[in-house]
């Protein structure tokens, strides 16, 4: 088949200065699953936007199946038969399955006809896509794998057959994601054109036929799936040649730096959110915590940086105990030898507003040598800066830029660069390569190895799985609150992700 | 006085009470739902209330005083609207603006064109909303029992009652059983989630706010022509903050509304008959504190005793599209 499904044709778009598309061409064949892959803020959003009539181009022509149409709305888009999966899901959170997947598509003022008619059609589709979830359920009570489903029932409740998903896998264990991927190759069997939209090049080359490479608002390449290869889709996506294997040593683990003991954390709604968690990290070892999000992790992180009061359990640092289910001040714990790379860089890491040489002091202002009298010594703190900016090559290197000019990359480098820098004795690190392009990954893992062999103990945790098997001298698994297994980096991907779908864990503690 | 007496007419004047309350809260239903929050309750119903009282003085028309009302309250929304939709602005700010507009504007105006201290002239009976017998009202009154509850308690009260309390089930139907309905309370939730299939996020929220107003209007009404023979000033007197008390109190639920504004409305009731009554046991309960009861209860109640007051997801929170 050689129709096109999608032809764009000189598409450009800025937001003020930024120019998000320049001059964008691209062919979509009928009946096949497209690749659009690029980095953070390459714009593949703001195409694929474009294309779902959220924005509307500067120039350029959007053809669909032979004819050149005007997508002024969502609602064109859905009128030419263009569906889409958004990367944060587009639903009502407390509506059932079907009040989700009729909204908007109503058939009449009165909902019982129109309930009446998309529960007849919603089981139609269950059948004809193997697609089944229960129409009333409420949607905030379903995982986050049969929400998806949901989204995508709702784009073929629409007679959608072009199908765009945004970094659909973000939120899915393995097993899900594989699961989505057999669905995607369903829909390509029935005829619908597929258009996945991922930084990540492992799925590019597992289920695609075609892929584009976009690279700061342009469509550098596109490429026959089976005739490219990582490396080069990588080189096309960053510009330049990109080690995507970490090189490390053997891990040389001494003393017993952090030691986490039946640790309880609980949410602001009183839910059981780390269940009785115990490990201990030693000196030159980096331990990883692999799950899905949402399953501890993060409460885990603000109990041992002292953000979050725990329920029950102990926690010592180099030997001592920290308080965690009484009053702990962060401050207090940094001077004892702690450093935290926040999970959210925007909101907890950095202060967007302030600027550079500001956030990198944030949290350590109290230190005299920050201080003249009373005052700050601003000198003294833009050197400082500086010499950071020079280390860790961040861009631009302008100590009194504003912080929310740097591009993700960059705001994670200068929160690592203050960090760091401090030479802790133990460095928590949540989601160190969220939101950061290529490039500044390979840097960032090289800098996390170094921190190891200077003898740290580092606590790192992820939801990229590669990420974890990449950097970690021993891998903990979390599912439901619970560390429900420990593997070492070799251990199969499959293995992992069973174990953080939380099937095999349930085993392994029974036993 | 009997017992049964005494609560034939505290019920009775809970009804009366209570009608405003359960116009006003609806009305904030449809906002808030919508994800546009409305402190403004107050100020719509107070300007509503006086623009009754002059419109149905200088035409002595009932009719047409009501129609005053909810032009003015609908109008005081579409401001409320420009302000939170269109320009984005803060809800609470934009609604307090209302409410302290509204409260100056109506003394002054009422000053300058009537010259009685901020009121508008005591309305004949033309101008003015009549009470409704209901059938054979007058035939069962000595039944007992049954003859008082309904004759005296189901019967004889203004039509404006009889429409608040049918627009309890009536908006739960609209609600929770229409389209528009469903767009309204998807709209609170994700706007996103409305966008994105096509629908304009804008327009749904500005017909919320429109409904509010109606139904502000017909609250306004009721205070300056069925409840009082013309405009007072300041005569809602914190009704819009105890409606808005209630809608909180109610979970945002049709039918909490209804018993929310009853309670309120029961504890108004007792506290104007009560007032420096001496009670056995405690002794006189000075007045105030009777009226700060519905306020008390609302932080009592909800600190603990009703669970959770959820409120609209993205309530407070003007959409808009994330780049």
């Amino acid at each position: 088949m050689s129709e096109l499904a999608i032809e764009l044709k000189g598409i450009d778009k800025s937001f003020g200065l930024v120019h998000a598309n320049r001059n964008i061409n691209l062919k979509v064949r009928k009946g096949t699953i497209h690749g659009i892959i690029g980095e953070n803020g390459a714009g593949k959003s703001t195409l694929m936007s474009i294309l779902y009539g959220f924005y509307q181009a500067d120039h350029g022509d959007i053809v669909i199946d032979g004819k050149t149409i005007k997508i002024r709305d969502p609602n064109a888009a859905i009128a030419a038969g263009i569906g889409m999966v958004h990367q944060h899901f587009m639903l009502v959170e407390n509506f059932t399955v079907l009040e989700n997947i009729m909204l908007g598509a109503e058939e009449s003022q009165i909902l019982n006809a129109s309930i009446t008619k998309a529960r007849a059609e919603l089981k139609r589709l269950e059948k004809d896509y193997a697609l089944e979830v229960d129409p009333d359920a409420v949607i905030e009570e379903l995982p986050v794998g049969l929400q998806q489903r949901v989204e995508i029932l709702k784009a073929l409740y629409r007679r959608a057959d072009i199908l765009i998903l945004d970094e659909p896998t973000g939120v899915l264990t393995p097993a899900e994601a594989d699961h989505l991927f057999r669905i995607l190759e369903q829909l390509k069997a029935e005829g619908k054109t597929v258009l996945l939209i991922t930084h990540k090049l492992r799925e590019i080359m597992a289920i695609t036929d075609e892929v584009s490479v976009m690279r700061r608002g342009e469509m550098v390449a596109t490429r026959t799936t089976k005739d490219t290869s990582v490396e080069e889709l990588a080189e096309l996506m960053v510009g330049r040649r990109v080690l995507l294997r970490v090189e490390k040593g053997e891990a040389k683990p001494a003393d017993v730096k952090l030691s986490v003991k039946n640790l309880t954390v609980r949410d602001s709604r009183g839910v059981t959110m780390v269940d009785d968690v115990s490990f201990d990290i030693r000196a030159g070892e980096i331990v990883g915590i692999a799950g899905v999000a949402g399953n501890g992790q993060s409460e885990l992180l603000e109990a041992i940086s002292g953000i979050r009061r725990a329920k029950s359990g102990t926690v010592s640092l180099n030997g001592s105990a920290i308080d965690v289910t009484g009053h702990v001040d962060p401050a207090e714990l940094r001077k004892r030898g702690l450093a935290h790379v926040p999970e959210d860089r925007h909101h907890v890491g950095l202060v967007l507003k302030f600027e550079e040489s500001e956030n990198a002091i944030l949290g350590y202002h109290d230190d005299p040598k920050y201080r003249k009298g009373l005052l700050l010594d601003v000198d003294a703190i833009r050197a400082d800066a500086e010499e950071k900016i020079a280390a860790y090559d961040i861009r631009p290197p302008n100590p009194r830029l504003k912080t929310a000019n740097f591009s993700g990359g960059n705001q994670q480098k200068i929160v690592l660069a203050r960090e760091m820098e401090r030479g802790p004795d133990v460095l928590i690190i949540g989601q160190p390569t969220r939101g950061v392009d290529v490039g500044a990954i390979e840097f960032i893992h090289k800098r996390i190895i170094e921190m190891r062999d200077q003898g740290k103990a580092v606590l790192l945790v992820s939801v990229e799985l590669d990420e974890i098997r990449a950097l970690s001298d021993r891998i903990l698994v979390m599912f439901a609150g619970r560390v429900v297994g420990e593997r070492m980096p070799d251990a199969t991907e499959g293995e992992l992700g069973l174990l953080m779908a939380g099937v095999e864990g349930r085993k392994e503690a029974a036993e | 006085m009997d017992f049964f007496q005494v609560f034939i007419e505290l019920a009775q004047s809970t009804v009366r009470v209570s009608t405003p309350l359960i116009l006003a809260a609806l009305a904030g239903l449809f906002t808030e739902r919508a994800g546009v929050f409305d402190i403004g309750l107050e100020g719509k119903m107070l300007g509503a209330a006086f623009a009754a009282g002059t419109v149905a003085f200088l035409t002595q028309s009932v009719a047409m005083g009501l129609g005053a009302a909810i032009l003015v309250s609908v109008l005081l929304s579409l401001v409320h609207g420009y302000a939170s939709i269109t320009q984005r602005g803060s809800q609470i700010v934009s609604g307090v603006a209302i409410n302290f507009v509204v409260a100056g504007s109506t003394v002054i105006l009422g000053e300058a064109w009537f010259r009685q201290g901020g009121r508008t002239p005591a309305l004949m009976e033309s101008g003015r909303f009549g009470t409704i017998k209901l059938p054979f009202a007058d035939a069962l009154r000595e039944v007992p029992i049954l003859g008082p509850l309904y004759s005296n308690l189901l019967s004889g009260h203004s039509p404006l009652t009889y429409l608040a309390f049918l627009m309890v089930p009536a908006s739960w139907w609209i609600l929770y059983r229409t389209r528009f309905g469903l767009r309204l309370r998807a709209v609170g939730e994700n706007p996103g989630a409305v966008d994105t299939a096509g629908i304009s996020v804008i327009w749904l929220r500005y017909r919320a706010v429109i409904c509010c107003g109606i139904l502000c209007g017909i609250a306004g009404a009721y205070l300056s022509l069925a409840a009082n023979a013309g405009f007072t000033k300041g005569m809602t007197a914190g009704k819009g903050y105890i409606a808005l008390a209630a809608l909180i109190f109610a979970k945002w639920r049709p039918k909490n509304i209804l018993f929310a504004c009853l309670l309120f409305g029961f504890l108004d009731a007792f506290a104007i008959r009560y007032q420096g009554y001496a009670f056995p046991l405690i002794g006189k309960v000075p007045v105030q504190l009777m009226q700060a009861l519905p306020y008390i209860l609302t932080v009592i109640l909800l600190a603990g005793f009703i669970g959770k007051a959820i409120p609209p997801k993205a309530g407070g929170v003007p959409y808009v599209k994330e780049r």
